[in-house]
């Protein structure tokens, strides 16, 4: 079967972004659109828009059937689920292989085994990839007794949560009993799923992880690392790759870990192996896959020069990998920052409305992927991440100083964004060096008060 | 202006006879796009399990399709939408009288049509009293949320 026709069930810059791509292979595009989205940029470019529903997500873009009715319907061979919204539901890849139509991402099996916490760490247990000391844990005995093998502090996490969301520290082991019930609790009415399990606190870590491509039949590459430890809240805001200052060593065992990882699963498509690196240890441990695109796959594709989601489209298309692991050189450094629509001085709170007027930067090794333009809405329903500006250079210090200059070309008039903040946060010393972890916006906030 | 089937059959032979792979027609806010060799028709086994299959299409069904034109003028006419994307069907089962037609009484609770979401049918009510002027959905064909499937001129 050859993909003619996508249909793109996400909004926003990734929807721009797909559609994109698929203009450049001479493929057809649909672009699933709500009520709040219909003057957006993506319904501009696409073939078609189709709307599916009101603005609230849960009544639009997280409808399963709605999503492959509309594939159906406008005669589409393909779903590209983008990120967030359907991109890890295994339900939709398992409707779209019942239904005959092509999904453009991993199989449903394959979402299933990285969905579950506790199962993607047993699958890196298998593929020898190392992950954080600790485990499941059924009684509070055992608890106890992991816990001071472990050592404190340990984390108490929901296998149901993520991103940042589910978690409790122990910082003294004689309250492991309190907050595992709480934390149990909590994670039973959240998420539905009261199980949690225990792990080491690694006081300071970076956050890297690594870009694979698999071909579904065992064959997988990597495309290098991004560090993402530039995070608030759990948040990312600054990504780069190469990851500043990581042993030489470590960043080639992270490389075949990843592939390791991927390669065990039959993999398919594009995903991402994220790994904590513990600084004082000078260790790694697994985290989790992310079985979808990045929202900060481009730094890697301005270093590789690779299109990954033109690969996501040719794997799903049954081409396979187009080239081998010698094949991919990384050149040079990029580094990211994301845009959102927030206000930094009260508490980044969401800052939803219509753009007035917008200047992008342009310019050597800048690249800049938005749905943004003069009038845009930006609702208040969806994620405030608005634009990413993305800077490359021949090494780290020229893709820093690019990106700095975007910054201050950057005009965005009508709603507040975190422009300011992230320029700020580029011109810290810490970060100027490179190799910050995942404390670096916290310690930030401190400081200034 | 309004194009009967037999005019879109009088186009279609002339974009055959023609050495054009494409032609697009707009007029009066009514579109029409022809593409030769076809780039995407329905799936057959959509069409085997649709109740009430569409009347013959043309050949092709472009990305873009036409959207039936509202031809009514009429003030103060109510636009009946369609609540959900899907598949709409104006009859309950094929070969079947459809639910309602031009100048069927309507009430609010008066099903109109239905719109099938994966095998899951959804009836679609009037939500308002009077008289159906025309109707704009086209049976077995994909409506968005928010289509207008049919006018109503509501009673006072």
């Amino acid at each position: 079967m050859t993909i003619r026709r996508i249909l793109i069930a996400n909004r926003g810059e990734i929807a721009v972004r797909i559609i994109r791509t698929a203009q450049k292979l001479g493929l057809e595009t649909v672009l699933a659109v709500s009520e709040a989205d219909r003057g957006s940029l993506g319904a501009q470019m696409a073939d078609r828009a189709l709307c599916i529903g009101p603005a609230r997500p849960g009544d639009s873009y997280l409808r399963v059937e709605t999503i492959v009715q509309a594939a159906l319907g406008s005669g589409c061979d393909a779903i590209h689920p983008g990120y967030g919204f359907l991109s890890e539901r295994a339900a939709l890849a398992q409707l779209c292989e019942h239904e005959g139509i092509i999904f453009i991402g991993p199989t449903a099996k394959q979402i299933e085994a990285v969905g579950d916490k506790l199962r993607a760490r047993t699958e890196a247990i298998a593929a020898n990839v190392p992950v954080v000391p600790g485990g499941p844990v059924d009684s509070m005995a055992e608890a106890q007794k992991l816990a001071e093998e472990i050592g404190a502090p340990i984390l108490v996490k929901a296998v149901g949560g993520g991103g940042g969301r589910g978690m409790k520290l122990v910082e003294d082991l004689k309250d492991l009993t309190a907050t595992m019930d709480m934390a149990s609790a909590e994670a039973g009415a959240a998420f539905g799923d009261a199980r949690v399990y225990l792990e080491r606190y690694v006081a300071q870590g970076r956050h890297v992880e690594v870009q694979v491509l698999g071909d579904g039949a065992g064959k997988v590459v990597h495309l290098g690392e991004r560090d993402c430890s530039v995070q608030r809240r759990y948040q990312k805001l600054i990504e780069e790759t190469p990851a500043p200052h990581l042993p030489d060593d470590i960043r080639a065992q992270m490389h075949e870990a990843a592939v390791r990882f991927a390669a065990r699963l039959d993999y398919r498509g594009a995903g991402t192996v994220e790994f904590l690196y513990d600084v004082a240890r000078n260790q790694f441990y697994f985290l989790e896959m992310n079985a979808r695109i990045q929202v900060e796959h481009p730094v890697t594709e301005m270093v590789t020069g690779v299109d990954l989601i033109a690969e996501q489209i040719a794997i799903a298309n049954g081409e396979g990998l187009r080239f081998g692991q010698e094949d991919i050189r990384i050149d040079g450094a990029a580094i990211e920052i994301r845009v959102n629509a927030e206000d930094p001085a009260r508490d980044f709170m969401p800052s939803p409305g219509t753009v007035s007027a917008v200047s992008w930067p342009q310019g050597n090794g800048i690249r800049v992927d938005t749905h943004i333009v003069d009038g845009a809405k930006i609702p208040p329903f969806y994620d405030s991440m608005v634009a990413k500006i993305i800077a490359h250079g021949p090494d780290r210090g020229t893709a820093l100083d690019r990106l700095k200059g975007a910054l201050r070309e950057t005009r965005i008039e009508g709603v507040s964004t975190n422009i300011a903040f992230q320029a700020e946060s580029l011109a810290d010393p810490d970060f100027e060096t490179g190799g910050v972890d995942t404390g670096f916006l916290a310690r930030r906030a401190a400081k200034s008060g | 202006m309004s194009l009967t089937a037999k005019d879109v059959e009088e186009i279609m032979k002339l974009l055959e006879g023609s050495s054009f792979d494409r032609l697009v027609l707009e007029v009066d806010g009514l579109k029409l796009e022809l593409e030769r060799g076809g780039s995407g028709a329905p799936r057959p086994a959509r069409q085997a399990a649709a109740p009430a299959p569409a009347p013959a299409a043309p050949a092709v069904a472009p990305a873009a399709p036409t959207a039936q034109a509202r031809r009514s003028t009429e003030a103060g006419l109510v636009e009946v939408k369609s609540p959900l994307l899907g598949i709409y069907y104006r009859a309950p089962k094929p070969g079947e009288p459809s639910f309602v037609e031009v100048g069927s009484k309507v009430d609010t609770e008066t099903v109109i049509g239905i719109v099938e979401v994966m095998k899951l049918m959804n009836s679609v009510p009037a939500g308002v009293k009077g008289e159906v002027v025309e109707i704009l959905g086209q049976n077995g064909e994909l409506v968005e949320h928010g289509e207008v499937l049919l006018l109503v001129r509501p009673e006072s």
